[in-house]
């Protein structure tokens, strides 16, 4: 009960946050110089001021900035995210078209960097001298040191182009025709390189924070009680150590989310992956106002959904996270 | 025979200087049901003994070198690692120094104390839980059902301390350990522990080792005691035998830093004795002469020759000087 009375209290200031990013972007965006009469005229080769006053008005950007402002953030709060003049349909369609491929490759990397990481670094801190115990630190330099759009073309190159064991680009064969487990190992199939790149990163993050929180949790005075208690080495790591080892892992996640979505710009812009990265990459090119608001704006809502997700996994975790007491 | 016979143990520690023995040639026996007390100060080896008896010297550092460790006629230190964690928590158990950071902060109580009665008496969830009860009952904390729910943090150093010895005697161990468990505690709730400790024991029959730098808790808990001193035993015998005439100018030292409570506080307070000097450093640990001969008001060119030979006082009393007779 406590921990759903705080969830709720969590997303009430998780909105007053996001309204705050709205008005931000918005702001940010409204100093820029330039704005979408300016394209457009641009993309018609030129027009004269008349036609671009006419523009304005008809998009609305000849009213003060408060109004403009009022008017979005009461378009934002009936999921209407404005319409976009380059794509010529309304963001939220194309968003939530794009979401899903995103969410797929993020989601993906993080859980696997996440999992993988734990497990590595477990085993590594059980033997810290071990071959996986060195190999988790070199993984860890590399990942601090490897761009991920390096990383992805290396990758490329080697899987895709010498050894052709996965596709170079795109999320499916959309010219091959199949139900939906066919499909659903197609995309697989094309995801595994954007998630290596992805995930490649986070998973050194994770895996050498586990291993050092790990090694520290192993020669605390209640893993020697769990070992005087007379139980199996399994328990005593699983159940004593790993349990106590986990919230600061939990919490570089939670703090990496930005970061992972950061990333996933990259990945698919390496990738051609269709999902928002790529959307954000084209929208920014063709100044397309409304589209990169409204990016900007569901990257935040992922990021402030994933902290929270966050906060909750502690909490179930940890009672004295904000428990009673 | 002795519950528990310890012969010529040498415990070895891998140093950068090398090897050192924390514990050298060391020797004693308890009996079902006595009271022992290891004391000495800090880096004696007391708590080594104690890890060593649990088989939990510290992995790739500490190791027993020589000797034997038999505990109902079985040599522990040739016993395999599933055989000691059968015997660890239920035959033979242990509390530690630190009631703070001794439980696992993530679990109940009720469940720490839970967790071992199923891991050695095989008793079901529901089982486990009301005999958990029933101990934080029996280690006397108030409204035991309740508090079996709460974790660690909500509980007072004292409290965590009874929820160590409820775990530690959870299964009615046939020794219980315990490494200096009113360090960390005020000097009232000490009290209260050593009482608790002495009235379990009544009830559980258990043997206790009892590992202290404190006198006075020797001098209430304990009916025998040994001198640890460097890793040696300096002196062991009956604890009335030892406070009132003790042989080794160690003991004697320990002895006399006790303070006294006076009857009026503004009376005039003795000077403290000091034993003065420091221990040798570990790397001289293995040498043959007497290591506290550096420290001793009575210290003779033997002593720094050769390693004293435990002198024995009738059949129970025994101390390692050269001049444990004249003393």
């Amino acid at each position: 009960m406590q921990i759903l009375q705080a969830f709720a209290i969590r997303s009430g200031y998780a909105v007053i946050l996001l309204i705050a990013v709205l008005v931000l972007n918005f702001s940010m965006m409204h100093l820029a110089p330039g704005d979408v009469a300016d394209t457009i005229s641009q993309s018609m080769g030129g027009a004269d001021q008349e036609l671009l006053d006419k523009i304005r008005a008809d998009y609305g950007l000849d009213q003060p900035f408060i109004v403009q402002l009022g008017r979005y953030i009461g378009g934002v709060l009936q999921f209407d995210l404005g319409f976009s003049f380059f794509y010529n349909q309304p963001v939220t369609d194309l968003i939530l078209q794009r979401l899903p491929a995103t969410l797929l490759l993020v989601i993906t990397a993080q859980v696997l960097a996440l999992l993988i990481g734990v497990v590595m670094g477990v085993i590594s801190a059980r033997r810290p001298n071990g071959m996986l115990s060195h190999f988790v630190t070199f993984l860890a330099l590399f990942g601090y040191a490897a761009p991920v759009f390096w990383t992805g073309i290396l990758l490329l190159i080697a899987f895709s182009l010498k050894i052709q064991w996965f596709p170079v680009a795109g999320m499916m064969d959309v010219s091959v025709e199949g139900g939906f487990w066919f499909r659903a190992g197609d995309i697989a199939r094309h995801m595994v390189l954007p998630v290596i790149t992805l995930g490649s990163i986070f998973l050194a993050l994770y895996s050498r924070l586990a291993r050092a929180t790990m090694m520290e949790t192993l020669g605390s005075d209640f893993v020697r009680t769990a070992k005087a208690k007379g139980l199996s080495p399994n328990q005593v790591v699983y159940k004593h150590a790993l349990k106590n080892s986990l919230s600061p892992v939990i919490t570089l996640a939670g703090l990496q989310f930005s970061a992972v979505i950061s990333g996933a710009v990259l990945v698919e812009a390496v990738f051609s992956w269709p999902g928002l990265g790529t959307l954000a990459f084209q929208s920014i090119i063709a100044r397309d106002t409304p589209t990169i608001l409204g990016i900007l704006f569901f990257s935040a809502l992922v990021v402030i959904v994933g902290n929270l997700l966050t906060d909750l996994a502690l909490r179930l975790i940890d009672p004295r996270v904000g428990g009673k007491g | 025979m002795a519950l528990l016979s310890v012969k010529n143990l040498r415990i070895e520690i891998k140093t950068r200087a090398g090897v050192a023995p924390v514990i050298d040639d060391l020797s004693f026996d308890l009996d079902a049901g006595e009271s022992l007390s290891f004391v000495g100060e800090s880096g004696c080896g007391k708590s080594m003994t104690a890890l060593a008896l649990m088989g939990l010297l510290p992995e790739g550092v500490g190791s027993v070198a020589s000797g034997s460790i038999t505990f109902d006629g079985e040599d522990l230190t040739q016993a395999s690692e599933a055989r000691l964690r059968a015997l660890r928590g239920n035959d033979i158990s242990m509390i530690f120094q630190e009631p703070m950071t001794s439980l696992n902060p993530l679990y109940t109580v009720g469940e720490q104390i839970a967790e071992v009665l199923r891991a050695h008496q095989g008793l079901s969830r529901k089982q486990a839980w009301d005999q958990a009860v029933e101990l934080l009952d029996a280690v006397r904390i108030p409204n035991a059902r309740a508090r079996a729910e709460d974790y660690p943090f909500q509980m007072s150093g004292g409290q965590r301390q009874r929820v160590m010895i409820a775990i530690a005697l959870a299964c009615q161990p046939k020794i219980l350990i315990a490494d200096e468990p009113t360090t960390a505690l005020d000097v009232t709730v000490q009290a209260q522990i050593f009482d608790l400790l002495q009235d379990m024991r009544r009830q559980t029959g258990s043997a206790i080792i009892l590992i202290t730098h404190d006198m006075g808790a020797v001098a209430e808990m304990a009916e025998r005691m040994i001198v640890m001193y460097a890793g040696r035993k300096a002196e062991l015998g009956p604890v009335d035998t030892i406070i009132a005439h003790p042989r080794h100018p160690y003991t004697a030292g320990l002895i006399s830093c006790v303070p006294h409570i006076l009857s009026t506080l503004t009376s005039e307070r003795e000077d403290l004795v000091e034993v003065p000097g420091i221990v040798p450093a570990l790397q001289d640990f293995g040498k043959d002469l007497c290591l506290f001969a550096s420290r001793c008001r009575h210290a003779q060119p033997k002593c720094v020759n050769q390693r004293p030979p435990e002198i024995a006082f009738g059949n129970t009393h025994q101390a390692a000087c050269w001049r444990a007779e004249e003393l």
